[in-house]
Parts: C-alpha cells; sequence; structure tokens
C-alpha cells in the first residue's frame, strides 16, 4: 500500500561477521541507549522490575547451537535487526506511507507520527526486525542510526551507528553495499557473506558473514609424529639422552 | 501510494556536554564518554582515546546509565531495627551513622584491634582501604581476590613477576596463536573482545580449553572441552611432548629463567631442594665461558643449562634437569593422562605439534637495539608469536595454583613471556616476587599495624602466625593451611568469626561484598551464621557495618548501613599502587568524578572512610596535632603520598620546573588535569624498551624514572619455587617453624617446588561414583555479578538462568524442554530449571552465575524471575569438605593460597517429575529499604 523508490543512491548496510562476534550484547544495549534517547519515542520497557520485564529493543541477539556431521557442537552468536530489504514487504504492506524506504541511502524508517500502530509492517516482516513500543504505541526498528550516520555534531570518526561504534570485537562493519569497491563489498565479497533468508525475495542489504570452519586439527597418533607432526619427533625419550641433547645443542648457541 | 518521505533533521544535538570518566559496570574498567543533557544523564558511549577500549563499550557499560538510576539505589544512611535479615531499618543522619560507627570501633583500636575484620568486596581502591586498615591497626583486611583468582595472580608473580589481566596481555597486533583456558566471559571484557577481533581480521588461530563452548570459546577455531580440573595435567603432557621434542627456547631459558641455576641435590642435606648462594645470597650457575661458578646475574655471565657442580660433597643440579627428569616421565605421556583430561593422545599431540610449529618456525623478529642487565647490547628482539590467556576456569580449583604453574612454565619453555607476539607485561609488572612486602600482622593497640596485610612470603619465616603458632588473622591466610595467601580468605571471615577460630572479633566491617548471597558458599549457612545468638541472647558477630550502593541481599544483615554512591557520582583513583589499568606499550591510570552529584543523602564509601579516620584520629590521615590531612577522597587522592614523590595518581605531579609525570609533588590542579586529558593518563614506553622488559635496561630505567621502583630490578623468571621448597623442607622437619603434624604430608605433596598436578581434593572427599557429575558457573559477558539484576536493561537479557545439561545427561535421564532437575551435591541440593546444551564437557553441567536472586532485595518485585527460576549453585558448595574420617574437616580450597575451590564440585542429578512453583530452596522475603522499581520506563532527559 505503500510504494518503494524505484531505486536508492545507495544501499546502506550492516556487515555481520559470524566468526567473531563472541555474543556479548554491547550491540542490543548500545542500541537501546541511543535510541532509546534519540529518533522518535524512547524505547520503552513494561514491568522493568518485576515478573515479565518486556522492552523494545531495536537488535537482539540470538545463540543457535550447530551440530556438523562429525566433531563437537558449535555456537553461533546471530545479532538481528532490520535488513534494510531492497524489496521491504514492510514497507508495502504500511497503509499510511509511515513506513518508507529513503532514496538516498534505502534506510528503511518509520515516520512515527504518522504511524497508527497496526502492526500490519510487523507481520510481514519475516526477519521479525520490528518490535511495537508498547507504552507509545508506535513501531520501532533498526533506523541505522540515521541521526548519527551523518550528524555534524558528532566527530566524522563517529558518524557511524551506534552498534559498530561499540562492538568490542568489530564484528559489526557499515557501509555502501550498492558500491563494489565499497570496503563492506569487498568484505562480503572475500568472505562469502550471505543473505538471511534470501528464499523470501526480500533482497536484505545486511550481510553475514558465516563462521570459518572449526575443529580442523587432524589428531596426530604416536607413530605419526614424522609425517604430520615432524616438530614433535623425539631428540631422546629418557631425561639422561635430553641432557646429552641439551649440551650438544648448548655448543651452537 | 506513491513513495514520499519526509524531510529528517539529520543532525540533531547529541548532548549538551560530554564528561568523560572511568566505567564501574565490572572491573575492566573503561573509559566512558556520559553525553549529558540538561544536567542528566542522557548517552554512555566508550572514549575513544582510553587506553583500556579505545572506544568500544560491553553491554554493561552502555547500560550503566539504567545502573545510575536504578531504583534500588540505597538513599540514606540506615541503621537496623528489625532483626538481622528482616530488611528493617530506619534512616539516619550522617552524624548519627559516623558516631555510631566511631562509638564501636574506637575501643577496639585503643584494646584490641584485631576485633575489626574489615574486608572490601569488589573495592577497585584497595591500596587506600589497606592503608585504612593498616592505621586503624587490625591484621585483619583483604578484599576480594581469596575467593576469586588469587592463584592465577599469585601463581604468576611468583613464577615470573606478573600474570594474566591487569599483569599482562597477550601481544595482541603480532600474536599468531592464542590460547585460553578456563576463560568465561569476563576478566578483561573488552580488551579479550578487541583483541580476538584483530586476530579473527589477520585469520590467526585461537585454541579455546573449556569444559563450556560459549563466548570466546565458541568462536574459537578449536575447542577443547577439557574436563573440569584437569587442565594442568593437560598442559604437562603438552610439555611432555615440547621437552621430548627439544621444542623449547634453550637460549631463552639459559638467559631469562632460573633453569640453569644450580640446586642441592643431597637428600640427606638440610639445604636439599634449596638454590646455590654466594655470599651476596644470589643463585649460583654455571658460566659456560668458564665452567666455574658465577652469580646468576654478573655481567657477562652465560649460564649453563646442562652443568652440574660437586662442592662440600653434595651435588648441585641446574633446574633444567630436575625439570626434564620430572616431566619427561611417562607420567606425563599423552596416552597416560588422556582419559583424565578427557582430550585425546592424537589431539595432545596435535597441539603440542601446533605449539611448536608457530613458536619455532614462525618466529618474529623485531630490528630494535636494546641492553640486557649482564651488559650485553642485542641488535634485535626475538620473539615466539604463541600467547596465552587464563582465569577462573583454572583457578577456582584445588590445584588451581600449580595449574597457573604449569601454563606459566608451558609459556617460558616456549621462550614466549615478554617478546614479541608472545604474552606482555604491563606497568608496574613486570615486577619480581622479592620486591613485593611480605605480610605483616603484628597488632599494638592504639597503633597502627607493623606493616601492610597482604604479600608475597619468602618461607615459613614470614607466616602470619603469633607466638604461639595460631594464626594472627581470622580469615588463617598465611598459615600452613594456606601458607602463600596472597589475597587473603575473605569467603573464610564469616565463617571462621561465628565459630571464634581462631578468635571471636566485635565487629565486621565489610564493603561491595554480597556475603549473604553469591558471594559467599554456602550461602544458607552464611546466612545463619549471621543471625546466629549466643546465650546471652546478642548475635555471635556482634556487630555488623556494611557499605553499598543498592540494595544487596547482604544490605539487610547488617546493623548499620553507610550508602556509596554510583559510579557517575563519585571520587575514585585507577592507580598504579593498586590495580592499574595499563598496556604492555604504557603506563596508565586514570580518575572517577562526580559527572553528576547524588540527589540522596549518600557518600563515596572512600570519603566516609577518611570521615572515619579523621574521627578516630588514624595516624596517616591526621597530622601530629590531630587535625584532619584530608577532608575527603579528592583531598586524598591529590595530596596522599606513599614515599616522597610518589602518590595514587602518577599523572600531572609537580616538579621542580612546572608540570612533571611519575615523581613529583602533589599537584593541586592534578584531577583538572586528568579531567581535561578524559578522565586517564597514559605514558608511553619507547619501541626499544618495550620487550623484554625484566631483562631490558632501558625499561628498567624508565620504571625508576615513573616511580614504579626505586632502582632497576631485573630479575630472572622463576621455573622452581624455592619459597615453595622451604615450606616442605619445613613438612620435612627442618627449621624451628614446625607445621602441624596433621597438615605435613599434604604441605609436602602439594607446595612442590615444580608444577605438579594432582586431582581436585573433592575427588577425595565425595565419592564420584555417587557424584559423578561436574558443576560450574560463568558469568556472562552482559552480568556482573548481582549488580546487573537491578539494571532494567540487563535483566531482559539474562532474567533467569538454567541449568545446562550435555547430550548424555539429558537423554540419559529423559529430560524434555522445560523440565526441572533436583541437583545434589555432598552438601545440599537445589531444585532447578534445566536446558539442554550439547557444546558441552559431556561430564559438566553449568548455570550463568549470580543471576538468582533474594525475594524484596535489589528493588525487584518479589515475582521476579530471579527469584522464581533463578538460582545459585552456592548452596551446594561448603567453605569446608566434607568430613572423610580422620577427625577433620578440610577447607575447601587451595593448600597453597586458600582460594576457594568453587570449581571442584561434584554433583548428581535427577529428573523432579512434578516441578515445583519456584527454584528449590527457598528464603523469606526481605523487607525493602527502597521499595520496587516502577511499573514503566520510558527513559529519556532531552526533551
Amino acid at each position: 500500500m505503500t510504494d518503494l523508490p524505484e531505486a536508492t543512491q545507495r544501499k546502506m548496510g550492516l556487515v555481520i561477521d559470524l566468526d567473531t562476534c563472541v555474543g556479548c550484547h554491547a550491540c542490543v544495549v548500545s542500541c537501546k541507549g541511543w535510541n532509546t534517547e534519540n529518533y522518535g519515542a524512547p524505547l520503552s520497557d513494561q514491568d522493568p522490575y518485576g515478573a515479565d520485564p518486556s522492552g523494545t529493543f531495536l537488535n537482539r541477539v540470538h545463540s543457535y547451537e550447530v551440530q556438523p556431521e562429525s566433531g563437537a557442537a558449535q555456537l553461533v552468536h546471530f545479532p538481528k535487526s532490520c535488513l534494510h530489504c531492497e524489496d521491504a514487504p514492510c514497507v508495502t504492506v504500511c497503509p499510511t506511507g509511515a513506513s518508507y524506504k529513503r532514496v538516498e541511502d534505502g534506510i528503511v524508517l518509520v515516520n512515527e507520527s504518522d504511524c497508527i500502530g497496526c502492526g500490519l509492517c510487523a507481520w510481514a516482516c519475516p526477519y521479525g526486525a520490528r518490535e511495537m513500543d508498547a507504552a507509545e504505541g508506535v513501531m520501532k526498528k533498526c533506523t541505522l542510526c540515521v541521526d548519527r550516520i551523518y550528524n555534524e555534531n558528532l566527530p566524522e570518526v563517529d558518524r557511524v551507528p551506534a552498534c559498530v561504534r561499540t562492538c568490542p570485537a568489530g564484528a559489526r562493519h557499515f557501509g555502501d553495499l550498492g558500491d563494489p569497491q565499497s570496503d563492506v563489498s569487498r568484505l562480503v565479497e572475500a568472505r562469502g557473506g550471505m543473505d538471511l533468508m534470501p528464499e523470501q525475495g526480500t533482497k536484505p542489504v545486511n550481510k553475514y558473514l558465516p563462521p570459518r570452519p572449526k575443529d580442523r586439527t587432524e589428531p596426530v597418533g604416536p607413530g605419526e609424529i614424522d609425517i604430520l607432526a615432524p616438530l614433535l619427533k623425539p631428540v631422546a625419550e629418557e631425561p639422561r639422552g635430553f641432557v646429552g641433547w641439551l649440551d650438544k645443542m648448548l655448543e651452537k648457541i | 501510494m506513491n513513495h514520499t518521505q519526509p524531510s529528517l533533521d539529520l543532525s540533531p544535538d547529541v548532548s549538551d556536554e560530554v564528561r568523560k570518566t572511568t566505567c564501574y559496570m565490572c572491573a575492566c574498567r573503561c573509559g566512558i564518554n556520559v553525553h549529558m543533557k540538561n544536567g542528566k544523564v542522557a548517552y554512555i558511549e566508550g572514549n575513544r582515546d582510553h587506553p583500556v577500549n579505545k572506544g568500544v563499550l560491553c553491554a554493561k557499560g552502555s547500560a550503566g546509565i539504567m545502573q545510575h538510576n536504578a531504583p534500588s539505589r540505597l538513599r540514606a544512611p540506615l541503621k537496623r531495627v528489625g532483626p538481622r535479615g528482616s530488611g528493617e531499618f530506619e534512616e539516619i543522619s550522617w552524624d548519627e551513622a559516623l558516631d555510631l560507627a566511631v562509638s564501636w570501633l574506637k575501643p577496639l583500636r585503643e584494646k584490641a584491634p584485631e576485633k575489626l575484620a574489615f574486608f572490601t568486596g569488589r573495592d577497585q581502591s584497595q591500596s587506600f582501604t589497606s592503608f585504612w586498615a593498616q592505621n586503624f591497626g587490625t591484621p585483619n583486611y583483604a578484599a576480594h581476590g581469596g575467593f576469586c583468582s588469587v592463584n592465577m595472580a599469585a601463581a604468576g608473580i611468583y613464577t615470573m613477576g606478573g600474570a594474566f589481566w591487569e599483569f599482562g596481555q597477550p601481544d595482541w597486533e603480532r600474536t599468531k596463536l592464542f590460547m585460553i583456558f578456563g576463560v568465561a566471559e569476563d576478566h578483561d571484557s573488552n580488551p579479550i573482545k578487541m583483541g580476538i577481533g584483530r586476530l579473527k581480521e589477520r585469520g590467526a588461530k585461537v585454541i579455546g580449553v573449556n569444559p563450556i563452548r560459549t563466548g570466546y570459546n565458541a568462536v574459537a577455531d578449536e575447542w577443547v572441552g577439557i574436563t573440569p580440573g584437569t587442565d594442568g595435567l593437560f598442559i604437562l603432557a603438552l610439555v611432555h611432548e615440547l621437552l621430548r621434542a627439544g621444542k623449547i627456547d634453550l637460549d631463552y631459558l639459559a638467559r631469562y629463567t632460573n633453569a640453569p641455576v644450580l640446586v642441592n641435590s643431597d637428600p640427606k642435606s638440610a639445604e636439599h631442594g634449596l638454590f646455590l648462594r654466594d655470599d651476596d645470597g644470589k643463585p649460583q650457575v654455571i658460566d659456560r665461558r668458564t665452567g666455574k661458578l658465577a652469580a646468576f646475574d654478573a655481567k657477562g655471565v652465560k649460564p649453563d643449562l646442562a652443568a652440574t657442580h660437586r662442592q662440600a660433597g653434595v651435588t648441585h643440579r641446574p633446574v633444567m634437569h630436575l625439570l626434564a627428569e620430572r616431566y619427561m616421565d611417562k607420567a606425563y605421556a599423552p596416552e597416560a593422562v588422556a582419559e583424565r583430561v578427557g582430550v585425546s593422545a592424537g589431539r595432545i599431540r596435535a597441539i603440542s605439534a601446533e605449539l611448536a610449529r608457530v613458536a619455532f618456525e614462525e618466529e618474529i623478529v623485531l630490528e630494535r637495539k636494546w641492553t640486557d642487565f649482564r651488559g650485553e647490547t642485542h641488535s634485535e628482539m626475538r620473539g615466539r608469536p604463541v600467547s596465552f590467556h587464563a582465569m577462573r576456569g583454572i583457578s577456582a580449583h584445588s590445584n588451581g595454583f600449580q595449574t597457573c604453574r604449569a601454563l606459566h612454565m608451558l609459556q617460558i619453555l616456549l621462550g614466549s613471556v615478554e617478546v614479541p607476539g608472545g604474552f606482555r607485561f604491563k606497568p608496574p609488572y613486570p615486577k619480581p616476587m622479592t620486591i613485593h612486602p611480605t605480610p605483616h600482622c603484628k597488632v599494638t593497640p592504639g597503633k597502627p599495624l607493623d606493616g601492610p596485610h597482604l604479600g608475597f612470603v619468602r618461607g615459613p619465616e614470614d607466616l602470619a602466625l603469633k607466638d604461639d603458632g595460631s594464626p594472627a588473622r581470622i580469615d588463617k591466610a598465611f598459615t600452613w593451611e594456606n601458607p602463600m595467601s596472597a589475597h587473603g580468605l575473605m569467603h573464610m571471615v564469616i565463617s571462621n568469626a561465628h565459630a571464634g577460630d581462631p578468635y571471636k572479633i566485635d565487629t565486621l566491617f565489610m564493603y561491595m561484598a554480597n556475603m549473604s548471597w553469591n558471594s559467599s558458599m554456602n550461602t544458607r549457612g552464611v546466612i545463619d551464621m549471621l543471625t546466629d545468638k549466643g546465650e546471652d541472647g546478642e548475635y555471635v558477630i556482634p556487630r555488623i557495618i556494611y557499605s553499598d550502593a543498592y540494595s544487596s541481599e547482604m544490605v539487610a544483615y547488617a546493623d548499620l548501613i553507610l550508602p556509596d554512591t554510583t559510579y557517575l557520582e563519585r571520587h575514585d583513583c585507577i592507580s598504579l599502587l593498586d590495580r592499574p589499568i595499563c598496556e604492555a606499550d604504557a603506563a596508565a591510570d586514570a580518575i572517577r568524578w562526580p559527572v553528576v552529584e547524588p540527589d540522596r543523602d549518600v557518600r563515596g564509601f572512600q570519603t566516609v572512610l577518611v570521615q572515619l579516620a579523621n574521627k578516630l584520629g588514624l595516624p596517616g590521615f591526621v597530622d601530629e596535632s590531630g587535625a584532619a590531612k584530608y577532608a575527603d577522597y579528592a583531598d586524598y587522592i591529590v595530596n596522599h603520598e606513599r614515599k616522597p614523590g610518589i602518590g595514587p595518581l602518577a599523572g600531572w605531579r609537580m616538579g621542580d620546573k612546572g608540570l612533571t609525570h611519575g615523581r613529583g609533588a602533589p599537584n593541586e590542579a592534578q584531577l583538572d588535569s586528568y579531567i581535561r586529558n578524559g578522565g586517564f593518563f597514559v605514558s608511553h614506553i619507547a619501541d626499544e624498551h618495550a620487550y623484554m622488559k625484566p631483562w631490558n635496561m632501558g625499561y628498567q630505567d624508565w620504571a625508576v624514572g615513573m616511580g614504579l621502583y626505586d632502582h632497576p630490578q631485573p630479575y630472572v623468571f622463576d621455573l622452581y619455587v624455592e619459597t615453595m621448597r622451604k615450606f616442605q623442607l619445613a613438612a620435612e622437619g627442618q627449621g624451628d617453624r614446625q607445621p602441624p603434624e596433621h597438615l605435613r604430608e599434604r604441605i609436602k605433596a602439594t607446595l612442590d617446588p615444580l608444577p605438579i598436578w594432582y586431582p581436585p581434593f573433592e575427588d577425595g572427599h565425595v565419592d564420584p561414583v555417587e557424584y559423578p557429575i561436574h558443576a560450574l558457573t560463568q558469568r556472562p559477558m552482559a552480568m556482573y555479578h548481582s549488580w546487573g539484576s537491578q539494571n532494567a536493561w540487563l535483566r531482559q537479557i539474562h532474567g533467569h538462568n538454567p541449568l545446562y545439561l550435555p547430550t548424555k545427561i539429558w537423554e540419559a535421564h529423559g529430560f524434555a524442554e522445560g523440565d526441572w532437575a533436583k541437583v545434589s551435591s555432598a552438601h545440599g541440593a537445589i531444585v532447578v530449571p534445566v536446558a539442554h546444551m550439547a557444546a558441552l564437557n559431556e561430564n559438566t553441567v553449568w548455570t550463568w552465575n549470580a543471576i538468582g536472586k533474594r525475594k524484596g532485595a535489589w528493588a525487584l518485585k518479589p515475582d521476579a524471575p530471579e527469584t522464581k527460576k533463578g538460582f545459585l549453585l552456592n548452596h551446594l558448595i561448603h567453605e569446608l569438605l566434607p568430613p572423610k574420617g580422620d577427625g577433620l574437616r578440610w577447607a575447601n580450597g587451595d593448600p597453597v593460597t586458600g582460594q576457594a575451590a568453587w570449581f571442584d564440585l561434584r554433583v548428581k542429578i535427577e529428573r523432579v517429575p512434578a516441578p515445583p512453583e519456584e527454584t528449590q530452596p527457598t528464603f523469606g522475603l526481605q523487607t525493602s529499604p527502597v521499595g520496587t522499581g516502577p511499573g514503566t520506563l520510558a527513559w529519556k532527559v532531552g526533551k
């Protein structure tokens, strides 16, 4: 019911490195802090000190266990926020035009003064990336910190989303994914960056870098030392032999 | 609807002002930018200039705004009116509070200062609090290290003059292989994440050794899901393989360690196992140039690792011989240890090979000229790019000290300490053990203690014993039970005070230590001790004073509460005299300052200590006329001098020709300089002094200039710790100071001067067949102890804590989602929710630490999930091991340091068919002195 722009000038978004994300939730809380104080209504919390605390977050980290065909189970931390899709179903479903995608940079936003809180956009989003604020009755979502990234009141180095600025492991990258020469595009290229649920046809701008293969070291059997681990070839089996070796080696130092 | 978009203000005002101070959401001490609007805190982010976090900030740090405004903040001094534990208080004025405290403390100081036990928990001002306690005159002072990670700190200092975290860090920019042992998700918080991020950027390998694969272990390239308590055995198997293959750095060992030092090897000698020393007391080596004896540090000497020496009928052998003999033994072969450690022999060999390959085939050479302490000038610095980090997982076991020692030995054998790509110290470390103080415990009524409480014993002569041989300290630190307890034993204070063993006390004074809940083993027992009354109807522990900023569980058990400020309302110093925040390339310190003034009748605890000291007339705080030297803590920070020219802060001191750093007179404007500089001070180390620091005379001279020590202090690493051998000798009957009979065998076995492994003590006191499962806790990255649960944002991330069960246990008991289990140890039982986790050692269960809360605490509503579904494992752990029929009760701790052995815990599990309403055991509702928090938050200070 609301049109997407025919094209956007840039495709600003996030590249999230699942090989590096330690699941610390720094991005979650930094986002909560910035967006509570800034863009639109504060992100409220219901029953914050009670039985069922439930607040609005624009970014959450989920953790999933993965069991490879062989070897130990793995744990993958998976931060999730709005992916600023090119074909954003949350925009087209909006009955009032409150949800829109910016022409300049492709950021998907909610104009809170036009939002009637009907919740259709949250239903339409296959990623569950939008949250209705229970206190304000408007839909909240990641703004890609649109009030930071161009903000002349911030030092230039800080004109990035709060989650990117704060990420201790450097697992979050921000840039123009529409420019194949940008740092983020090259990172996606180099590390095999992936779309989340591409079958949904939403063409997400944000990309995820997959975890690198793990637990690849092959065990070394006792007879295999010379082949697989030549470095472990014994110089001595007994302390006495070792001292002899020691003496010989010291001569060389 | 056609595409339209509103015009946005893309440059809204961010804040009226940014105030830069130091975070206190955990112990990491990052720099923060506090954005202010309308005089209120609007937003907190990391300070890009700060040496610790360089701009980033973790979840806790960003949630500081919720901590600062938490409804659980105490509002005014409180005097208990109900029974202990009820939480019933009346608010009193500060004058009344201070007068009451002085009326209790003054008579103690005059007659029996030891009857005050002053223990501070998560204190970041220990050089100050210990100074206060020393001037009061009580021997009973320590902070929380004894139940935290003293094994790590003490093993590091005794072995190599520094340890992990605050003492040192991996060479993040150059290391190629990073191996972590028992590192949960904290300590230190942001720097490890930043470092792992740097390694990942360049594809360097990370190996995580931990029974649980979360956090850093989840992103590690290799996960070693080891059996808890066996890390030491695993490490010694790596050492075995490296020795057999000769993959050790002989040049490094000869020059920079005591591997060549000669040891008396005559079992009949009274000095068996001690170093051969010259008349100056210098350990002797054989000089390869001459084949003759020489002091280890003599000019130009080339110590020999192989040669022995016979003198007066006694053979002296180099440490290297003893080391080879010990670890080349088949007992440490991968096949011999594999089953116990839960790691296959093939994998142990593969990891050994990887360590050897990176250390010796990927050597780093930096062209940096430096001169060592023997006077030799080197044109380069040679690095072995293998680095390690370890924390509580290996430390909190009864074999933790020796395990930490084993790890340091591995690092040193690889030649990877203080070299490019390896592990690097942070000033004021490296620092040899021999320039740390020894413990002091001599009490003189009305006078200060005879010296600092805590220190590093050199031998039995330094134990804190009274003339009759009984413990001088209430916590029995520095006794035969745990001779090298460098951080004290906070976890034993309440138990010992209640038992009157070794003596009764009058007043227990604590700060930031939640002893009636998550900071004690045996929580129920501790609560009973705090509330127990004698036949006279008085409490067995007569008086309790407690300071905390928040309504923690412990508040209810105190008689007098001195409410602290939040971290944004106070002065603090992160001092080089204390637990510093330096980087390997720089010395640094920092302050906190009141970026907002308290809106409650609260005072910073350190200022309250100054005020108490002034009222008590404590030396060090008042001059000869009795007049106060310091008005408050800020005044102390600026004007206190530990010795002439050395104060709590090193930056912007007053020199002969104006401002200077390091040594200098007090500068009244010092705090303003810190504030202008972003709340911290940093002084960089020149490139050619930045490695090889213990031996690099350029570094040594820089350190003297900074006031880190008064003379250059080069030293060699102690693979062999002679101090430990002295305790063994005493146990063998040598010397005047003799251990009690029941401890002789244990001292002989555990105080071995070369690293050993023995099974955790609980294995010998508890039937491993009946209790086959290991139970652990980890602290989540987004929570710090109990503090997080009052935080409206963080408790939405961790509001309750299931017990995670591995697949084998999950399936064996037929657990299904939503189930509960009864978990029993030899000490007690809990009933708790469970969840399945596959990435877990198959004999280990675990949960998040300190999520469970008592009803009424922390301004939470009584039905909060922390109270209904959260729980503590502490109920299963006792401060003493179960009796084993020898008529004695053994402490549940490390026999070297006394560190609480939290992670030795063994349990059994059964499925509970009908889950209870809430986790068991339950505790009654405490009356909250601050009510409960609001029903909704929509926090925005700028409109």
